[in-house]
C-alpha cells in the first residue's frame, strides 16, 4: 500500500504529516522523500545512511567529426533541447527529456547517449523504518526521473509513505502516479484553499483517490470542510494549530513523541487510510506514463 | 545591416523590452534606411522552457547580424553565438534610442550571458 502526502505549496506541514505517519505506521514502512528539490525528512529520521547512489538520465552527446549538418535532430526534438543553425547542432542537456529521438533520427550516428548525473538517492535505515530520499543536483531542472528512481527503490511489499513535492506540476504527477491514496494537506485560509484546488485538479486528472488533512486548524476562519465538500473530497482529520507542535518541528523532533494529544488523530488517519485501501479495494486506475 | 531589438510596441519610439527570449515583439531594423518591420515572438513566449533558444532560432531565420536587448540568458547567448549573431546587452529606453546608442558605439557586444535563465 502506497500513501502519498502532497499539498499545493510548500510549508503546509506536508513533511510533518509524512514523518509522523511513518513513525506511527502499523507495520514496517518505507518513507520516500520525493520532495527532491528540498528533501528534509532526514531531519526527523534517526537512522544511519546505508547507501548512496548517483542517478543519471540519458542525454545526447556529439561524436566529433561525424555530423553532416542535416538538422534532423533539431526538428525531431520536442523539448527544444537541440538547436540547429546550419552547423553542428547545439545540445542543451538540462532541457533534454532523454527520449532518444535525436540519436535515433541521426542518419550518420553522430549522436551518442551518455548518462548525465541529475542527483542522488540516499537510503537510511532505522529499526522499523527506511528512508529513501532523492536529492536533485543544483542546476538540474527536471525532478520526475529522480522521483521515479526513488520510488523504484522502495520495497513493493511494504507500506510506503511518499512525501511529495510542493506544487501541482509534473513532479506531483510522478510522485503520486502509482499511489493508492493521496492525502492533501491544506491550511484553513483562502490562500490554502487556492493551493489545494490546484493540487486537487492534478490528482483528479491522474485518477488517484484522495482525501484532505487540515493542518493548523483554527488558524483561519475558512470553513474547509464545506469547501472540500463542494469539491467532493472528504476531510479525514484536523491537526490543530499548536505551539507545542511547532516547537517539536523546529527541534527536529517527531511531533507525536512530544505532543501525546496527537496520537489519536494519527491512529484515526491510519485506520481510515487502511480501510480505504485494504485488499486493493481502492479503484486504482492503471496509468500509462512515459517512463523517462 | 539588419539588427533586431526586443520591444514592447509596434513603433520605433516604443519602450524596449529588456528581455530577449520572453519579449513580446521584435523590431527588425535595416540600419541604413531605418526601415523596420515588427515580428511577433509568439512561439518562444508560449514555450515553458527554452524560450531563448526559440527566439534565437527566429532571429537566425530573420537573418539579422545583431540582437540588441537588455539582458541575455546563457542558452539564448549560446544559441545566438552558434548562429553567428552578435549579442548586445544593456540597451535601455525606446527602440530608437537603443538603436542610436548601438550605432554610436555606446553599447558593446556581450561576451557571455549577463543573467541566468528564466530572466531572459
Ligand atoms: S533525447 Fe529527445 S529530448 Fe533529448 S535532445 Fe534528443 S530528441 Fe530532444
Ligand atoms: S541529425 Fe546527425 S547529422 Fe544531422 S545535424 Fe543532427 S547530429 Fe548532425
Amino acid at each position: 500500500m502506497r500513501l502519498a502526502i502532497a499539498s499545493g505549496k510548500g510549508g503546509t506541514g506536508k513533511t510533518l504529516l509524512a514523518v509522523n505517519l511513518a513513525w506511527s505506521a502499523p507495520r514496517p514502512v518505507d518513507l520516500l522523500d520525493c520532495d527532491v528539490e528540498e528533501p528534509n525528512c532526514h531531519l526527523f529520521f534517526k537512522g544511519q545512511v546505508v547507501r548512496r547512489e548517483p542517478v543519471t538520465k540519458p542525454v545526447p552527446t556529439l561524436v566529433p567529426g561525424r555530423c553532416t549538418a542535416c538538422g534532423l535532430c533539431a526538428r525531431i526534438c520536442q523539448f527544444k533541447a537541440v538547436a540547429f543553425f546550419g552547423k553542428e547542432p547545439l545540445l542543451f542537456a538540462d532541457l533534454c527529456h532523454g527520449c532518444g529521438g535525436c540519436s535515433w533520427v541521426c542518419p550518420v550516428n553522430a549522436l551518442m547517449e551518455r548518462g548525465e548525473e541529475i542527483g542522488e538517492v540516499e537510503v537510511r535505515e532505522a529499526p522499523r523504518q527506511r528512508l529513501i530520499q532523492g536529492r536533485l543536483r543544483v542546476g538540474q531542472a527536471q525532478s520526475p526521473p529522480l522521483i521515479r528512481a526513488v520510488k523504484r527503490r522502495a520495497d513493493p511489499d511494504r507500506l510506503a509513505v511518499v512525501d511529495g513535492p510542493p506544487g501541482a506540476d509534473c513532479s506531483l504527477g510522478a510522485a503520486i502516479a502509482d499511489c493508492d491514496l493521496v492525502l492533501l494537506v491544506a491550511e484553513p485560509t483562502n490562500f490554502g484553499m487556492y493551493d489545494l484546488e490546484l493540487a486537487l485538479s492534478t490528482v483528479h486528472r491522474l485518477g488517484v483517490p484522495c482525501a484532505v488533512i487540515v493542518n493548523r486548524a483554527g488558524r483561519g476562519r475558512l470553513d474547509v470542510r464545506a469547501a472540500c465538500a463542494r469539491h467532493g473530497v472528504e476531510v479525514l482529520a484536523e491537526i490543530p494549530e499548536s505551539e507545542e507542535i511547532a516547537r517539536a518541528v523546529a527541534r527536529g523532533r517527531i511531533a507525536l513523541e512530544s505532543v501525546p494529544s496527537l496520537q489519536p488523530i494519527f491512529a484515526k488517519i491510519w485506520s481510515d487510510v487502511l480501510s480505504r485501501t485494504r485488499d486493493g479495494r481502492s479503484e486504482r486506475r492503471v496509468l500509462h506514463h512515459a517512463d523517462v | 545591416m539588419k539588427v533586431l531589438l526586443s520591444t514592447t510596441g509596434r513603433e520605433l519610439d516604443s519602450p524596449l523590452d529588456p528581455r530577449f527570449g520572453r519579449a513580446e515583439l521584435f523590431a527588425v531594423v535595416e540600419t541604413e534606411s531605418r526601415r523596420f518591420e515588427i515580428v511577433e515572438n509568439a512561439a518562444a513566449r508560449a514555450a515553458l522552457q527554452g524560450a531563448g533558444i526559440q527566439a534565437a532560432e527566429l532571429a537566425a531565420r530573420l537573418g539579422v547580424a545583431a540582437v540588441i536587448t537588455g539582458h541575455c540568458g546563457p542558452k539564448a547567448f549560446a544559441a545566438l553565438q552558434a548562429a553567428g549573431i552578435q549579442v548586445v546587452v544593456g540597451a535601455r529606453g525606446t527602440v530608437a534610442q537603443a538603436l542610436e546608442d548601438f550605432l554610436a558605439g555606446r553599447l558593446r557586444p556581450a561576451t557571455g550571458a549577463d543573467v541566468q535563465g528564466h530572466w531572459a
